[in-house]
């Protein structure tokens, strides 16, 4: 999950005979399974709610390159290296499509931009979490694309249009991005005594982090309520972390790799896992800005954007003597 | 040609996810996937004809800088975006001229493998020259940066046209050609070129790179290097 802890601006769910009518048409609309377009009436709350959740999920795309990108120079293969240089690529492709989608709420791709350079927006707490050996290119895509799939599959159907249509074209590409990294493990675990090793490290470093991804549970939050009255929002944290749990503990079997919790255990009755909470403390943490390498992605972004202003100023300079030219022609 | 298509890819994919705008970073990976898939076409190649069971990867990851036969320009470092992109078009502006004229090789290989890059490389030429015209007509900064960049990088152009035995097509009688188009672009960018035609060498023959390259294959070739029996 991309965007965590996105608050809702509403005061809690209204019934549709509390709505203004205008509004109420809206709600009728999602509740129809309509979807709405940019020029169409929405509530402030709605569109300001995407906003932050879409902007949220557009940043993680662009700071989510960098653990990746960590490791493009030291692939250890020709291949290889094409493979992670392909799938980084997907995702700052992934964030010029959300970026789009935000602007068609009327919001710029530079504002946002500055927001998060800033630290008024955020993005996912899992790219605060280093990537130290190969393994973990490994491990980013079978669990951390493999929770973000999870939560963006259902978003294919969300309320909002451009979104939905988003996510239709990164939900195909997030699951070859999850197949290699599955095929990283593989190989990994399949490997020497030290691949082995980096394998089983892998996991433990990054299994916490990515329950922690679905955000903390919200069973209660009246923020979670509204969004998902909204179709912005379209499980609860908890369900999704279930059926992440469910489906990775087999593949961490067959990986022949040890998923380090003690109390991970087969529920029978609920037809699932019974596991431990992640560290949530450490989650707060890391939201706080105390990530391990938040300091060090932030840094990052804010030197790429600073050292690229006069990149950004020369094109645009260009551009505006290249139409003067035209006009003049004209 | 693997080499240069090699060094120059991990140079470019050096540049992933801090580049100055996002399209610039969805273009540079694109320029370093080409390239690197032209790595892969170039060394097969060479392992196949040296029949002695090495790949291309045996020979990217296991070779000393003294085997390398790249051009000094594409190991020079990313510096700022301003060198990035005029490294870039100086090399693309050659290779397009090379793989033109070896895509007429009487060795079918070589002949298939030049027209499929030629594609490639003709993309990245139209859009390096854009990048090098937009920007060092663009502002005072940006074609300070710009004309940097090509002074700079001038000594290492020479290296592209000098001929050994190795050399299946004259590169020397390419220069009038990229003579012609690198003109047209520089000056449409407003961009002096230098008058002093000194040329450093050593990289195609492998006599004397630079000590750019010896860090940079340090960083690639860990892995390989770091753990040989393992597969990846």
């Amino acid at each position: 999950m991309y965007a965590q802890m996105v608050k809702s601006t509403g005061t809690g769910v209204k019934a549709l005979d509390e709505m203004e009518p205008q509004e109420r048409a809206f709600q009728e609309r999602i509740n129809a399974g309509d979807k709405i377009e940019p020029k169409d009436w929405m509530p402030a709350g709605y569109r300001k709610n995407l906003i932050r959740q879409i902007g949220q999920h557009a940043h993680s795309e662009i700071v989510g390159q960098l653990p990746e990108g960590n490791w493009i120079t030291r692939a250890p293969t020709l291949e290889r290296k094409a493979i992670l240089l392909a799938k980084v690529q997907d995702e700052a492709g992934h964030g010029l499509y959300l970026y789009c989608a935000a602007e068609t709420l009327g919001v710029t791709r530079d504002e946002l931009t500055e927001m998060l350079l800033d630290g008024r927006m955020k993005y996912s707490s899992i790219f605060n979490y280093p990537t130290l050996t190969w393994a973990d290119m490994g491990a980013v895509g079978w669990l951390v694309d493999g929770a973000a799939i999870m939560n963006q599959v259902p978003l294919q159907r969300t309320s909002y249009g451009p979104y939905a249509r988003a996510m239709v074209r990164i939900c195909k590409e997030e699951s070859f991005h999850q197949r290699q990294g599955f095929d990283i493990m593989m190989t990994m675990a399949k490997g020497t005594d030290a691949q082995k090793h980096m394998a089983q490290d892998a996991l433990n470093r990054f299994w916490g982090p990515s329950l922690m991804m679905f955000g903390p549970s919200d069973e209660n939050s009246v923020h979670s309520a509204q969004s998902m009255a909204w179709k912005i929002k379209m499980n609860s944290n908890d369900e999704l972390r279930q059926k992440f749990v469910d489906q990775t503990v087999s593949q961490a079997e067959y990986l022949g790799l040890t998923v380090p919790d003690e109390n991970l255990k087969w529920n029978e009755k609920k037809g699932g896992y019974d596991f431990s909470q992640p560290d949530w403390d450490e989650f707060f943490d890391v939201l706080r800005g105390n990530g391990p390498e938040t300091t060090e992605r932030m840094e990052a972004r804010n030197k790429a954007w600073d050292d690229g202003a006069w990149v950004r100023d020369g094109m645009m300079a260009h551009a505006a003597k290249k139409k003067a030219m035209k006009v003049a022609a004209e | 040609m693997g080499d240069n298509s090699l060094v120059l890819g991990h140079r470019v994919s050096e540049w992933c996810g801090v580049a100055p705008v996002l399209e610039e970073d969805i273009a540079l990976a694109n320029t370093a996937l080409d390239l690197i898939g032209q790595t892969q076409l170039w060394l097969g190649l060479a392992a196949e004809c040296e029949d002695k069971g090495r790949d291309a990867d045996a020979l990217a990851f296991h070779r000393d800088v003294w085997d390398f036969r790249n051009l000094l320009l594409v190991e020079q470092p990313n510096r700022d975006f301003g060198h990035t992109m005029m490294r870039q078009f100086l090399f693309d502006a050659w290779h397009s001229l090379v793989l033109a004229a070896l895509k007429s090789s009487e060795n079918s290989d070589i002949a298939a493998i030049a027209e499929k890059s030629l594609k490639e490389v003709t993309y990245h030429l139209e859009r390096s020259s854009d990048t090098v015209i937009a920007l060092g007509d663009g502002t005072e900064e940006s074609h300070k940066r710009m004309q940097a960049g090509l002074d700079r990088l001038w000594p290492y152009v020479g290296e592209m046209f000098l001929t050994d035995e190795h050399d299946l097509i004259d590169v020397t009688a390419l220069r009038p050609a990229f003579d012609e188009l690198t003109n047209d672009v520089l000056d449409t960018a407003t961009l002096s070129i230098p008058t002093d035609n000194f040329t450093h060498k050593g990289g195609k023959t492998g006599a004397r790179h630079t000590e750019h390259l010896g860090h940079m294959i340090a960083t690639m070739q860990f892995l390989p290097r770091a753990y040989p029996d393992a597969k990846w």
